[in-house]
């Protein structure tokens, strides 16, 4: 099960990768894999608001829907339009091609994002994951 | 058998005090496999019900709705037990295995109300009923290739004599078992009854010979879309103490005309001649979203009826659904499907969606 070390992570199973101020957005590769083959992806629109914590879409599968919650605060600017496609890129390439949205997060007076202070950690992730078996 | 779907690198899940394989790793790819190839189904769950005895054909004439007494041995027959008003407790497969012996195989999640109504039912006929379910594993293996990958493992057996829902005792991979051209996917293939004991060596056999024809190891999962293809009814989706089998298309197997009484009879003849309440239909979505159990379905945008099963068709490329419809609803009207707020088109589909060529 890959878990890469740079990106950042929430218990409900997305990842968030920062650049400046910019947070892609996706869900693991353990969340993939439980969910088994996604079927349908529902992503916030494009101009739109995501609060931390909030859903802010669906990812369907074979077997069950599950709310996307966004990791970080702030407005959606990009949402991968390939998903409507080809939703089981989310299976294939979680963390590259399974991308799901991208958010422009306000700076935290440094000129870095100001992220919420719970994402988890690449190792707490693993350790999440374990735990739940 | 845990350990070896352990690792195969299965998704395991709870079911009816079971741990089954939900998946290996793809559901779809394990679908389109049995429908191009094969899969192999650790079906272990299902429930085994013996009923031997001189009278064991006449009690199952009268605890279910089918005739058994005229099934000859080595043959299968789909049939249900019902309730006294007629509402279904479960269907099933059941296996002449001889002149006096049944093999009825039940749903895990009803074996136990299916063995205790066949103990009381057949208290005053000349049948000894048991509960064999420990006594059995359940290897199936469905899809075009099966007889090919089978042949080969078999012993004592004229599979390409066997025909559709017919069995015999033979050996599989050496090891003693009943072995029918019976299954829940729609396409051919063989449900191999083996000892618990047996079942890791015929499961291994199987899955080495068929891994170069293109046979995976399958899932629930796949089971499930793939049954759901071939418009074949689940009980706790489609059958339930709620519906007779008039209410899914299943009238048919009501067999009115054999000799004596049988439960359910009076409540499933006035079913039979009242007509049923709802009826079963098909439905493709025009969506990638999927319908399902317990979905309404609108139609002309009021509510007549709801889905009982849902999965997108990899065979198709498109969602279906079963849904129970009121009687009167009919293909001149727009049909929907409420999925979390949203209506979604559908259409009425003929069932089955899918039918292997022959």
């Amino acid at each position: 099960m890959s878990v890469p070390a740079e990106l950042r992570y929430t218990p409900e199973h997305e990842w968030v990768s920062v650049e400046g101020t910019s947070a892609s957005v996706g869900i693991t590769e353990y969340a993939a894999q439980q969910l088994g083959d996604v079927v349908y992806v529902s992503l916030p629109t494009p101009g739109s608001t995501v609060t931390a914590g909030e859903p802010c879409g669906e990812v369907e599968s074979v077997k069950s829907v599950s709310d996307l919650y966004s990791p970080v605060d702030g407005e959606v600017v990009e949402v991968n339009t390939e998903l409507e496609d080809d939703p089981s890129l989310v299976n294939a390439e979680p963390y590259t091609a399974g991308w799901m949205f991208r958010v422009r997060v306000a700076e935290d007076g440094n000129g870095d994002a100001a992220l919420p202070p719970d994402l988890l950690s690449a190792a707490e992730y693993e350790e999440l994951t374990k735990s739940a078996g | 058998m845990h350990a070896v779907h352990e690792r195969l690198g299965a998704t395991m899940t709870a079911f009816a005090g079971w741990q089954m394989p939900l998946r290996y790793a793809s559901e779809t790819a394990e679908h389109l496999a049995v429908r191009r190839a094969a899969g192999l189904f650790d079906l272990s769950h299902m429930g085994e019900i013996a009923v031997r005895g001189l009278g064991a054909g006449a009690a199952l004439d009268y605890a279910l709705i089918g005739q058994l007494s005229a099934l000859r041995p080595g043959r299968a027959r789909y049939t249900m037990i019902c309730a006294d008003d007629g509402g279904v407790l479960d269907d099933l497969v059941v296996y002449r295995l001889g002149e006096e012996e049944f093999l009825v195989i039940a749903n895990a999640s009803n074996t136990s109300v299916v063995f205790e109504a066949l103990v009381a039912r057949t208290a005053g006929f000349d049948a000894r009923v048991t509960d064999a379910t420990s006594d059995y594993a359940l290897v199936a293996i469905q899809g075009p290739e099966s007889a090919g990958i089978l042949a080969p493992l078999a012993g004592g057996l004229d599979l390409a004599a066997m025909k559709y829902y017919a069995g015999g005792f033979g050996s599989v991979a050496g090891r003693s078992a009943w072995v029918a051209r019976t299954g829940y996917t729609g396409e051919d293939g063989f449900e191999v009854f083996c000892q618990p004991a047996d079942a890791v060596i015929v499961w291994d056999a199987l899955l080495a010979r068929g891994a170069p024809a293109g046979l995976v190891p399958a899932g629930l999962a796949a089971r499930d879309t793939l049954r759901l293809e071939a418009g074949m009814p689940l009980y706790g989706n489609e059958l339930g103490p709620d519906v007779t089998p008039f209410e899914a298309g299943l009238g048919r197997v009501v067999k009115f005309d054999k000799p004596g009484d049988f439960v359910g009879r009076e409540a499933l003849a006035a079913r039979a001649s009242s007509g049923p309440r709802k009826r079963l239909a098909g439905l493709t979505i025009e969506s990638r979203r999927i319908a399902r159990h317990g979905y309404p379905v609108l139609a002309d945008g009021e509510a007549r009826g709801a889905v009982t099963s849902g999965a997108p068709s990899p065979t198709l490329g498109v969602p279906i659904a079963m849904a129970y419809l009121d009687p009167d609803v009919g293909a001149d009207q727009a049909l929907s499907v409420g999925i979390r707020g949203a209506a979604v088109p559908a259409k009425l589909t003929d069932l089955p969606f899918y039918r292997r060529r022959q």
